[in-house]
């Protein structure tokens, strides 16, 4: 154990920098926003419903405004220069009982907050005219994300999976032969280390993590239509996946796991005061570590690479001279940062399913017989 | 603050979806995949295995052969000495029968001659005797009267004749 938390040391001053850097951003364009909203309401209202036509077609670039609406989540998928995807709606109030209808229905007019029937979008945000509170199903920029990945996911791994039906006992050949390595990294290096002969029983689970992140990740760095959403970057995302890794730790935890975190056995009474309440915080914390981090590192990630690309318009803005010049650098700053993203894309879905895996195997860990 | 606080809308979507996906995979996917992986595996090392015994069967087999070649070898030089042992015995058994077969016939011949010989000269005798009583009777008739007499004569003189 204490190997494998050095040797994943790195990774985790890499999350925490991730993290800071996200932080970082974050403070530059909180920092940013009321001023701009002071200087031209227009131009924010435009950049929230439409960040990326943002930096050519208001006269005002605002980084922050463009860079937050990219990593948040949308009303409808904006494509290419005017083309917009327009998705599903799916509301529900006490007021108005459940509404379903496309997102173009709101009037695609600029500058002004959209509203239709009663309904009012504000920065991505729908809201009832009245101000009584609603439940807003619809289909997001990422839930269609969401959906595109697990389509990607099923059809990939279908695939395969009847591949390995006709070609028994064969080598393996084309996507199978792709993805048959990473497979066997899961099944090999993550899960039989970590938690042991009853690693079987983890497969799916560890495996369809691993995957959906990964799948995730990559398609978030796409930057055209299938992909281009920061579906993992969501906080929803890891949220949910770190909330089944904590329920399964609940579901699957023996004697032992418990014992060892309510009463630590062969510490004094007075002590456990203090150890109890700490092991309850490490137990809830871990897998909030596990969110934080993937969230942390994949919105990091965007918000750095469209970082650079604001550069552009913010000097672009001052001289015409200073835009091409910087656009240069920012141009193999973004490819470097893209490589990074590349490596990071497989890294977080690694140290996650780990993790998960390490937390799986001491749940389940067998007291040793002295 | 809207980028870490989860998205309900979101988290419902992604719970089914992601019931939905783990769901099929686990039975359609994971499942035969992980099975076929260590199906093969199992398979690839029974083959390595059963190789290996193979190539151990081959070497058992290998100096068997050898060891029943330098059997074979052994026997046939064996069988060699023996018979040419054989053809010495019988060659001097042969020889020594001979040799006493011979002896013997010589022996037997010369006891032959003997006994023809002395047969031969007891023959001669007694052909001479009765020659030389002829001639003395046609001597004697022709000289003397009574015979009687002339007989007595010439065997008295005959056994004075000793052969040998």
């Amino acid at each position: 154990m204490a190997a494998k938390v050095s040797r994943f040391f790195n990774l985790k001053v890499f999350s925490l920098l991730a993290v800071l850097l996200t932080f970082f951003a974050v403070k530059m364009v909180a920092q940013e926003e009321p001023k701009s909203e002071h200087s031209n309401e227009h131009a924010t209202e435009q950049t929230a419903e439409h960040p990326a036509t943002a930096g050519h077609e208001s006269g005002k670039f605002n980084a922050g405004e463009m860079i937050l609406g990219h990593i948040a989540d949308e009303h409808d998928w904006h494509i290419v220069g005017p083309v917009t995807l327009p998705l599903p709606i799916i509301l529900y109030s006490e007021e108005k009982g459940l509404d379903i209808f496309m997102s173009s229905k709101f009037e695609p007019h600029h500058g002004e907050e959209r509203s239709y029937n009663g309904y009012e979008m504000h920065k991505g945000k729908i809201a009832l005219a009245s101000g009584t509170s609603i439940h807003d199903f619809s289909i997001t920029k990422n839930v269609a994300s969401l959906f595109i990945t697990a389509g990607l996911l099923l059809f990939v791994f279908l695939t395969i999976a009847k591949s390995y039906k006709t070609r028994k006992g064969k080598a393996p050949k084309g996507l199978q032969s792709w993805l048959e390595p990473i497979i066997l990294f899961v099944r090999d290096d993550i899960a039989k280390p970590t938690i042991g002969h009853k690693y079987q029983r983890f497969m799916p689970l560890l495996l369809t993590i691993f995957f959906f992140i990964f799948f995730g990740n990559l398609l978030g760095l796409i930057p055209i239509f299938p992909g281009g959403a920061n579906l993992t970057g969501n906080i929803a995302i890891p949220f949910f996946l770190a909330s089944v890794i904590l329920i399964t730790i609940i579901v699957i935890a023996n004697k032992h796991y418990w014992g060892h975190i309510i009463a630590m056995p062969g510490v004094p009474k007075l002590v456990l005061l203090i150890l109890t309440p700490i092991e309850l915080l490490g137990f809830v914390l871990r897998p909030f570590v596990l969110m934080i981090r993937l969230f942390a590192n994949i919105s990091a990630g965007h918000i750095i690479a469209l970082a650079f690309y604001s550069l552009i318009f913010i000097f672009g803005a001052k001289s015409a001279v200073a835009g091409y010049g910087v656009s240069i650098v920012s141009v193999l700053f973004t490819v470097f940062m893209f490589c990074l993203d590349l490596l990071v894309a497989f890294l977080q879905a690694f140290v996650f399913t780990l993790l998960s895996s390490i937390y799986f195997g001491s749940a389940i860990e067998e007291p040793a017989h002295h | 603050m809207d980028l870490i606080k989860p998205d309900l809308g979101l988290l419902f979507w992604m719970l089914i979806t992601f019931g939905i996906v783990l769901y099929i995979l686990g039975k359609y996917a994971w499942k035969p995949i992980l099975k076929a992986l260590s199906e093969r595996e199992d398979a690839i090392t029974e083959a390595l295995d059963k190789a290996e015994e193979a190539k151990k069967q081959m070497a058992n087999m290998q100096a068997e052969n050898e060891k029943l070649l330098a059997q074979a070898r052994a026997e046939r030089e064996a069988i060699l000495r023996d018979a040419k042992e054989m053809k010495e015995s019988i060659i001097a058994q042969a020889k020594t029968s001979a040799d006493v077969e011979g002896k013997k016939m010589i022996a037997n011949a010369k006891e032959n001659i003997e006994r023809e010989k002395v047969a031969a000269i007891h023959d001669l005798k007694n052909q001479v005797a009765s020659y030389s009583i002829e001639i003395a009777e046609q001597l004697v008739r022709k000289k003397l009267e009574s015979s009687k007499e002339q007989e007595e004569l010439v065997n008295k003189a005959i056994n004075n004749f000793h052969l040998n």
